[in-house]
């Protein structure tokens, strides 16, 4: 079981994995997420589900590597097993015909916001989509995205490929632009969501943003995963991960994201050190 | 022997790990009986007719007639005895409140000491495992499938009974691991962890299947499992932990007790960086509440390299609720208890614990369930400089398993309705057990309810105890 079927490189530091999970793949929707293991000794590492494959039996997530676990994972290879994969975990996001959407994904929150668009679309909804990356070389699924958009806008900010811009400019535009707005979804870093959440809020247009505070087991057990949403705690893994993006307290999450910054940095330089006891046991 | 030369042999005490010693590692702190001190311990039973203690236990083990066999020296006769009525006998003899259950009321305790039936049914699961456990004939399949949900105690006794009387029982679980709190709350150093694998083990050598993995609530709900299942009992416990809505909870450096326990256990944080999950615990702790989870909580603390535990409990000594043997290890192992103490905010600066506000608390009158309860005084707040605070305040069922599940009745406080002679719900052909009716309670108890429901369930697929469907529900 959780087989590794196919592997992409999808830019430098993002690389993308399809896996066998057919239990998961019947029922996996839109804006959930799974949890996996690399190995017997790894983390519990929450990833989105980017897509799904109800035939296949087979979910796709993509990952970026910026820690242990991520390399680790980054490391396998079609054939591969994964030591455990649980899923699918959250709730999905509300698909209804809103009228026009805008989803704005930036770097890695390219690939989550993919199946969103693809079922509000379904629903029914005209769908528009920014897409954004640091360079260039960072941006991927441009095709794909094209394909479940009506209107797909990409930037860069450093203009080293399309149109030289935040994110959150085009948002701004189009919220701006008289056209009727009925709700947007950003999906990205922390801040990044923070920033589409403050651009969105004068206009009083609806914003649910995907939240990725720190978990373990994903199942509304042990509160790692606590958020601060309208004043009140909200556990992420269960009661999200979407929540409204205007309510959302940033600084909390921003700041809990960092707990464990010091063991991470350990668990990075033990596991970089080319011969190190850790990095041969991984492997 | 005579009744009064066996009662004048004092009971034994068990060798432990010096305090000193056992607060820098994760290895089991009691180290158990050798044979002889078993022997004698044993010699100590007056083996009365109406045995009292048999009464105390809540699954009845047949606690005399285990003891006669180990001091007459068939060991394997004891082991038999012994697993009549429990399965988990390595694990309960570690972590069952023995002295609030069957040594409790045992003769002995009256005149003096009750006779360590803990430490006796201990030594023999011990014993069992040392020299090979041997699988018990199980009935060939009737063909009838049966699913589990969660593998906790309740759920690992109710799956055993059921496929030894011939079902096919599949254990769903929502973690990589099965066990339940025995894997992801109490800590290797009372209940070492290789003990509850080989005990599941042998319930996979009975035939039960157990899925890792299997979020009930996501990936399937219970209505689904009813269409594929002849029966389902649910055993989720009560993992969802309470908070105490109190300012600056949400810092870095306040932890849930589970989430403390389960990076701890299930995930060996201590022993990150090998294992991957790390923990952050600082230099001074301060655990809120007096429960076994907090005591676990506060010495895994010191293990991961605290200097100052606090347990930090708003009632008195006497209204503690943790095992006996529990808070006396805590004890000498220097956890400092702060009792008629309450934390009312968590402070902190650049988003991290800083310390604790707290006020002393006086206990009132007696409250209608007949505990006093502890009031405020006013003007005593102080300041407690703390960088980590746990808090370990009970927990309740996690409401995850019920989505999709309508007709199952919950309380006020989110258990199932359930009735306690038979373990039905109000859903028709769902049973359910352990924590997830009752509340956080005990190992044994929620035993008990997977081995009342496993009976119950039999009943009913064979046909004989078709209705009424639950009428009499029990309040839990
Ligand atoms: C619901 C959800 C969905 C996510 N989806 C994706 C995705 O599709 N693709 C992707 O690449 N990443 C995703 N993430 C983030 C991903 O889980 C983390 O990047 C990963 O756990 C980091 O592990 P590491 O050991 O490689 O890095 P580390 O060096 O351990 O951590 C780097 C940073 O990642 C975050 N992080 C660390 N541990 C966890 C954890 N247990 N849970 C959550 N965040 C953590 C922290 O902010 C940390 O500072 C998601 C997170 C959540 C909560
Ligand atoms: C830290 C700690 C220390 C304790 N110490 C003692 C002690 O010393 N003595 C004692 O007698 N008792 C003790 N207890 C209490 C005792 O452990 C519990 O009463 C007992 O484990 C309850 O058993 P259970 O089978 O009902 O549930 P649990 O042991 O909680 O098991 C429930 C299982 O169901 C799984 N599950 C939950 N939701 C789902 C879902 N939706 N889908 C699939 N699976 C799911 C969980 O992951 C878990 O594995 C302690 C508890 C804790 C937390
Ligand atoms: S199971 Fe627990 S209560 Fe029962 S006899 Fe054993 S130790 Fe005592
Ligand atoms: S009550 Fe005590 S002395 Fe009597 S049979 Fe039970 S264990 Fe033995
Ligand atoms: S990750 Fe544990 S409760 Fe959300």
């Amino acid at each position: 079981m959780y087989q590794i079927i196919a592997k992409e490189t999808l830019t430098p530091v993002t690389k993308m994995f399809v896996i066998s999970a057919p239990e998961v793949a019947q029922k996996a929707q839109a804006g959930q997420f799974v949890v996996l293991r690399v190995h017997e000794k790894g983390e519990r590492v929450p990833l989105t589900i980017a897509d799904y494959d109800r035939d296949e039996g087979t979910i796709t997530i993509v990952v970026q590597e910026i820690g242990k676990s991520t390399r680790l994972l980054g490391q396998l290879e079609p054939g591969d097993r994964l030591a455990s994969f649980t899923g699918p975990l959250g709730r999905p996001t509300e698909i209804e015909n809103y009228g026009t959407v805008v989803l704005v994904g930036g770097g890695l929150g390219i690939a989550p916001i993919y199946p969103i668009c693809r079922s509000l679309r379904a629903a029914g909804n005209h769908v528009i989509a920014i897409i954004g990356a640091r360079s260039g070389d960072l941006l991927f699924w441009e095709e794909r995205m094209r394909s479940v958009t009506d209107e797909l806008i990409v930037v860069t900010d450093d203009g080293s490929y399309a149109r030289k811009a935040l994110v959150t400019v085009p948002l701004k535009e189009l919220l701006e632009s008289g056209q009727t707005i009925d709700r947007v979804w950003g999906i990205g870093p922390a801040i990044m969501m923070k920033f589409i959440a403050l651009t969105s809020q004068p206009f009083g247009v609806k914003t649910i943003v995907s939240l990725n505070s720190i978990m373990v087991d994903g199942t509304g057990m042990c509160g790692a995963c606590r958020v601060s949403v309208g004043g009140r705690t909200y556990f992420a893994c269960v009661d999200g991960p979407e929540f409204d993006g205007h309510l959302v307290d940033w600084d909390l999450l921003l700041s809990r994201q960092r707990m464990y910054r010091d063991d991470e940095a350990i668990a990075l330089e033990r596991f970089s050190q080319p011969e190190s006891q850790s990095n041969r046991e991984a492997r | 022997m005579a009744r009064s030369s066996r009662s004048s042999i004092a009971r034994h005490s068990m060798a432990e790990q010096e305090p000193s010693v056992r607060i820098t590692n994760f290895d089991e702190v009691a180290l158990g009986y050798d044979l002889t001190t078993a022997v004698e311990e044993a010699q100590r039973c007056l083996q009365c007719r109406h045995s009292p203690c048999v009464s105390g236990c809540p699954v009845g083990v047949r606690i005399p007639e285990f003891i006669k066999a180990l001091r007459e020296g068939d060991m394997w006769d004891a082991v038999a005895k012994l697993k009549d009525k429990n399965s988990l006998p390595a694990v309960c003899g570690r972590v069952c409140p023995q002295e609030t259950q069957c040594e409790e009321v045992c003769v002995l305790a009256k005149r003096g000491e009750p006779v360590a039936i803990g430490r006796l049914e201990r030594f023999v699961a011990d014993w069992e495992r040392e020299h090979g456990i041997r699988v018990p004939p199980v009935a060939s399949s009737m063909g009838k499938r049966v699913a589990v949900i969660g593998s906790g105690p309740a759920g690992l006794t109710a799956a055993g009974d059921l496929a030894k009387l011939g079902y096919d029982v599949e254990v769903l679980e929502a973690l990589h691991e099965p066990g339940g709190v025995l894997v992801y709350g109490i800590p290797e150093f009372r209940l070492p962890k290789e003990i509850v694998k080989i005990e599941i083990g042998y319930l996979e050598s009975l035939g039960v299947k157990i899925r890792t993995n299997v979020v009930i609530g996501r990936l399937y709900n219970v209505a689904e499992l009813l269409e594929s299942y002849d029966a389902v009992f649910m055993g989720t416990g009560a993992g969802l932990p309470m908070m105490m809505n109190i300012a600056g909870e949400n810092l870095n450096g306040v932890y849930s007790a589970n989430e403390l326990l389960t990076r701890v256990n299930l995930m060996k944080a201590y022993q990150f960086p090998e294992w991957d999950t790390p923990v952050r615990v600082g230099a001074r702790v301060a655990v809120v509440g007096a429960g076994n989870v907090a005591m676990d909580s506060a010495r895994s603390a010191l293990r991961l390299g605290a200097n100052e535990v606090h347990i930090v409990y708003r009632r008195s000594r006497e209204e503690v609720p943790a095992r006996a043997e529990e808070v006396h290890h805590a004890e000498q192992e220097g956890v400092i208890f702060d009792y008629l103490t309450n934390p009312v905010e968590i402070l902190g600066a650049e988003g991290w614990v800083t310390g604790m506000r707290c006020i002393r608390m006086s206990l009132g009158e007696p409250d209608a369930s007949g505990r006093r309860s502890p009031v405020p005084i006013e003007g005593s707040e102080f300041e407690m400089v703390v960088d980590t605070v746990v808090m370990a305040l009970g927990t309740q069922p996690n409401p995850l398993a019920f989505s999709q599940a309508p007709g199952l009745e919950r309380n006020r406080r989110g258990a199932v309705v359930a009735d306690s002679a038979t373990g039905r719900t109000r859903l028709e052909r769902v049973w359910a057990g352990g924590d997830i009716v009752t509340g956080s309670a005990t190992v044994i108890s929620a035993m008990g309810a997977g081995r009342v429901a496993a009976m119950d369930m039999h009943a009913y697929l064979m046909g004989q105890s078709r209705g009424p469907w639950l009428t009499a529900a029990e309040p839990a």
